[in-house]
């Protein structure tokens, strides 16, 4: 594994702006609820293909993804 | 493993109350981020508008002074003329700059005062409710547009960047977007060089940042970032419309 990202669940409004950002399709959308009533995404990395490129955590309008990388 | 990407230092973590798929987020994290790699976090001034962005100051960790309805470019002036050591940007929405804001906007820039604004150009009233605004397209339909802007009825878009790279006063005006990877690196480049060419004392920059707005347009994120890209950049064009600096040193 190159890289991964932690996702804020608080944060996340449910744009899926990075789900459209990421070329690996790491990132898919999840049925749990948070304290806003959004439901946020979840990093599903089981092949391990982030590089941690940051294209998500670029166009998070939220600032809720941290990108971290070797 | 180290942390490549996190909040920038200029903001202050509250979470945001833009609606989801925002530009508006997108910007004020540029914004930030700039603020951060310039250093110039204790002796920037920001001017948020009336708008969207009212509560900019929630957000931003830096001092700030809420202007007017469409009087930041006036308040920044003032500021600017009083503390020139100062780095003064004035934050604006289409609403506020190009509608009620439109004169204080030209005549700063006419003067050529020594000010960044960011002007984020949405094409509707996000505020208060999707209603039709200057820069609203063609055909758009809005809540007090519902058959599409019709050219007779309610004239043409004003296009901002158009209009201010006419005029003597102005050293850098840019229009970039907010709709994929690729541009939101784009605009943060064209922010940074506006703030630098005001720290080097070169005068007026704008930067128009085309964002989308899904709650207002019906759409969803995705797919208001694909309406920027086929409908919106046709009518405003994205690209440097005046670059004075750069026009100097390439002779």
């Amino acid at each position: 594994m190159k890289g991964y990202i932690k996702i804020n669940k608080e944060n996340c409004k449910e744009c899926h702006l990075c789900i459209y950002a990421c070329k690996k399709e790491q990132i898919i959308p999840s049925k749990e609820f948070n304290s806003k009533g959004y439901r946020p995404v979840c990093f599903d990395d089981k092949k391990g293909e982030c590089t941690g490129c940051a294209l998500c955590a670029i166009m998070c309008p939220e600032i809720a993804i941290e990108v971290y990388r070797e | 493993m180290k942390k490549v990407f996190e909040k920038p230092k200029s903001l202050k973590g509250n979470i945001f109350h833009y609606c989801p798929g925002c530009g508006h987020s997108i910007a004020h994290r540029l914004v930030g981020e700039v603020i951060d790699e310039l250093e110039i976090r204790g002796k920037v001034i920001g001017v948020p508008p009336a708008g969207c962005a009212v509560l900019a100051y929630n957000y931003f960790d830096i001092d700030m002074i809420e202007a007017q309805h469409g009087r930041g470019p006036a308040t920044a002036t003032g500021i600017k003329r009083v503390l020139p050591d100062r780095v003064v940007f004035s934050y604006q929405g289409d609403g506020d700059l190009a509608a009620i804001g439109i004169a204080e906007t030209f005549h700063a820039a006419n003067r050529g005062e020594n000010i960044t604004i960011i002007f984020i150009n949405n094409a509707v009233y996000g505020m208060t409710g999707g209603q039709m605004a200057p820069t609203t397209t063609l055909g758009q339909k809005t809540t007090t547009s519902p058959p599409g802007r019709d050219t007779v009825l309610d004239g043409y878009p004003v296009k901002v960047c158009e209009l201010l790279s006419g005029l003597g006063g102005t050293t850098y005006i840019e229009r970039c977007t907010v709709n994929s990877p690729a541009n939101v690196m784009k605009t943060k480049k064209a922010i940074k060089k506006a703030f630098q060419y005001q720290i080097e004392g070169r005068g007026f920059s704008l930067v128009e940042i085309l964002s989308p707005c899904p709650t207002n347009w019906k759409m969803t994120p995705i797919e208001s970032c694909h309406w920027i890209d086929e409908s919106m950049s046709k009518v405003f064009p994205l690209g440097v419309f005046k670059d004075e600096v750069s026009a100097e040193v390439k002779p």
